[in-house]
C-alpha cells in the first residue's frame, strides 16, 4: 500500500530531512512514527501526500508512483487520503461544520448527505455542541479534533495524522486512539506520528522509530523506544 | 438509474450553490475593491448605454430623414408641356437602379400646392389665374433615390439627361446627420474601450487581492484535494456577479431616465416630437438590455478568470 525506496529529501537550506528512507506499509495496518523533534517525520507525511517532492528515490501508494503522477491527478489521489495536519491547517474563515463540510464539498457529496456526514463525525469526536465555531475560538485540543474529523469524513482509506493527540489531555488522547482503532479495524490503513510514549506502549502496534532522517527501528507489537543521541 | 441521475444532478446543483455562496462571500469581504469594481463597471455600462441609445436613436432619424431625401427634375421648355414626352423620360428614370421611387407632379397639381402654401391667406387674390396657370411650365418628378448615399451620383445623372432643364437637390440634412453620426460613433466606442480597460484592471485587481489573502486556504483546499477549477469557481463567481450587478444598475438607470426623457419630449415639445422621431423605450432595450448585461457578465468573467489563470497556477 505504501512504499517507499531509498528516498532522501533535502530542503533548499541544504537540510537532509530524510536521508535514505526504505518503508513498506500494508493495506490495513496500524502505525507510529516516532522520533525526536526535527527527525523528519512531517517531512515523511508531507511526502506521501505529494505536498513535497522527493529529491531522490521513489515512492508508491496504492500501487501509483508519486514521482510519475500527473499534476491533474493530485486531487483525486488526495481525496483518498485523509491528513490530520501538525499545525491542523483549518480554514480560518469558516466555523467547525463548514470545515468539515469542506471536505465533503471537495468530493461532490449531495447537501443532504453532508448534513448527516458532518454532525455524525462531530458527536464521534466529541465536538456535536461547537459546530458554530471558529478555528480560533477552540482550543487546540479542539481544533485538533474538528482536524480529525475533517480527516476522516471522505472515509479514505489511508489516514496520516501528524501528532493527533499532541494537544489533549490523557483521556481525550486515549478516546482518540480508540477510535482511530475503530477506524483501522474497519478497513483504513492509519499512520500515527506521536511524541505520546504512554499512547504507544500500551497499543502494541508496528512502531518505525527515526532519528535525524533516517529508520533506526522498525518493530512489531513494539514499545516507544527511546534513543540517546 | 433515475436515482443515480437524480443524484448527479443535485450533486451539482449543491456545488453550484456552493460556489455563488462563496463569490458573495469573496465580494463582501472584499467590499471596498468589489465596490469601485462595480462602481466602474456601472458608469462603464451606463456611457455605454448612453452612447447606445444617442446612437440608435441618430440612425433611426437618419433612417425617417432618408426616407423623405428627394431630388426634383424640371424639363426643357419644348417638352414641358408635353406630358407624354416627359412620362417617357420618367420612365427611363424610374427604372434605374438606385431609384426607389419615380412621382410625376402635373403642373395642375404643382400650382395647387403652390397655391396651398402662398396664397392659403388670401385665396381671392389666386383666383385671377384660375383659367392660366403661371406654373403651366413646372411640371416635374420627385425622384427618390433609395439610399441617401446614391443622390449625388443619381444628380449627376439626371444632369446629363437630354430634355431635363434643371434637378433640384434637397437640403444636405441627412448627409449632416450621418456625419454626426459616425463622429458619435467614433467617440463612444474609443470612451467605452477605455473604460472597459479600467473596469477589466479593476476587476482584476479585486480578484488578485481576494487570492493573495486567501492563500493560505486555497493551499489547505489543494491539500485535502479541490480540483482546480473548484478552487477557482468561487473567483470567477466573484467576477461575474460584480459584472452582471454593474450592468443591471445602469440599466436601470437608464430605462428610468430615458422613459422620463422620451415623456417629457412628447409633452413639452409637440412640434418637435414631429421632428424628431425618438426610438420607443421597449424597442431600445430590446437589444440594450441583453447587450448591456451580457457586457457586463462578459467583462467580469474574462477580468477575473484571466486573472485567476495568472495567480493559481497549482
Ligand atoms: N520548509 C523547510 N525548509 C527547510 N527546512 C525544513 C523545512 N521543514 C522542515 N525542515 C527541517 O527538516 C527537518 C525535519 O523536519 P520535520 O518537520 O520533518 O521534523 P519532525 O520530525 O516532524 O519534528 P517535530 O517532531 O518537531 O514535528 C528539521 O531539521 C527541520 O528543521
Ligand atoms: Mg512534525
Amino acid at each position: 500500500m505504501i512504499d517507499l525506496e531509498n528516498v532522501t529529501k533535502a530542503y533548499s537550506t541544504g537540510n537532509h530531512a530524510l536521508n535514505g528512507v526504505s518503508l513498506h506499509i500494508d493495506k490495513g495496518e496500524f502505525v507510529f512514527i516516532v522520533g525526536d523533534s526535527g527527525s523528519g517525520k512531517s517531512t515523511l507525511i508531507k511526502l506521501l501526500l505529494k505536498e513535497l517532492e522527493p529529491t531522490s528515490g521513489t515512492i508508491k501508494v496504492n500501487g501509483i508512483n508519486l514521482n510519475k503522477m500527473k499534476q491533474r491527478a493530485i486531487p483525486k489521489y488526495r481525496r483518498k487520503i485523509g491528513v490530520v495536519f501538525q499545525d491542523f491547517r483549518l480554514l480560518k474563515d469558516r466555523n467547525v461544520y463548514e470545515n468539515i463540510a469542506f471536505a465533503q464539498r471537495v468530493v461532490i457529496t449531495p447537501t443532504k448527505n453532508i448534513r448527516k456526514n458532518v454532525p455524525a463525525m462531530l458527536s464521534l469526536v466529541g465536538l456535536a455542541e461547537k459546530y458554530k465555531s471558529y478555528p480560533k475560538q477552540l482550543s487546540g485540543g479542539e481544533q485538533q479534533r474538528v482536524a480529525l474529523a475533517r480527516a476522516l469524513v471522505n472515509k479514505p482509506n489511508i489516514l496520516l495524522a501528524d501528532e493527533p493527540t499532541g494537544n489533549l489531555d490523557p483521556k481525550n488522547s486515549k478516546e482518540i486512539m480508540k477510535l482511530l482503532e475503530t477506524i483501522n479495524e474497519r478497513g483504513t490503513t492509519v499512520v500515527v506520528v506521536t511524541h505520546n510514549q504512554e499512547i504507544v506502549d500500551q497499543m502494541k502496534k508496528r512502531v518505525i522509530a527515526m532519528h535525524r532522517g533516517v529508520i533506526i527501528s522498525d518493530e512489531r507489537k513494539a514499545g516507544y523506544i527511546q534513543h540517546a543521541n | 438509474m433515475t436515482s443515480v441521475k437524480l443524484g448527479t444532478y443535485s450533486m451539482r446543483i449543491s456545488t453550484i450553490g456552493y460556489c455563488l455562496k462563496q463569490g458573495l462571500k469573496n465580494i463582501w469581504r472584499n467590499k471596498m475593491f468589489s465596490l469601485a469594481s462595480i462602481a466602474t463597471m456601472s458608469i462603464c455600462i451606463f456611457l455605454f448605454g448612453l452612447f447606445f441609445c444617442v446612437v440608435q436613436n441618430f440612425q433611426y432619424m437618419v433612417k425617417e430623414v432618408e426616407s423623405g431625401v428627394s431630388v426634383t427634375v424640371f424639363f426643357d421648355e419644348d417638352i414641358s408641356q408635353d406630358e407624354a414626352a416627359m412620362k417617357e423620360i420618367g420612365a427611363k428614370i424610374a427604372a434605374r437602379e438606385e431609384v426607389e421611387e419615380a412621382q410625376f407632379v402635373s403642373a395642375e397639381e404643382t400650382w395647387e400646392s403652390y397655391k396651398d402654401i402662398y396664397f392659403a391667406e388670401a385665396p381671392h387674390l389666386a383666383e385671377g389665374f384660375a383659367n392660366d396657370n403661371p406654373l403651366a411650365k413646372q411640371a416635374h418628378y420627385v425622384i427618390y433615390p433609395k439610399d441617401v448615399e446614391d443622390q449625388n451620383s443619381l444628380v449627376e445623372y439626371l444632369e446629363s439627361v437630354e430634355g431635363i432643364r434643371r434637378v433640384n437637390k434637397s437640403v444636405e440634412v441627412a448627409n449632416i446627420l450621418t456625419n454626426f453620426n459616425l463622429l458619435v460613433g467614433y467617440v463612444s466606442v474609443a470612451i467605452i474601450i477605455l473604460l472597459l480597460c479600467v473596469s477589466v484592471f479593476l476587476i482584476s485587481n479585486t480578484v488578485t487581492i481576494g487570492i493573495a489573502v486567501r492563500k493560505e486556504e486555497i493551499a489547505i483546499m489543494k491539500l485535502i484535494g479541490a480540483t482546480n477549477s473548484f478552487v477557482k469557481a468561487p473567483f470567477v463567481v466573484e467576477g461575474l456577479l460584480i459584472g452582471i450587478i454593474g450592468g443591471a444598475i445602469p440599466l436601470g438607470l437608464l430605462y428610468l431616465l430615458y422613459t422620463r426623457l422620451i415623456r417629457y419630449m412628447g409633452g413639452q415639445f409637440d412640434n418637435l416630437a414631429g421632428l424628431m422621431q425618438f426610438l420607443p423605450v421597449d424597442q431600445m432595450f430590446r437589444t440594450l438590455l441583453p447587450v448591456g448585461l451580457a457586457l457586463g457578465a462578459g467583462i467580469g468573467f474574462f477580468g477575473s478568470y484571466l486573472t485567476i489563470r495568472k495567480h493559481l497556477r497549482v
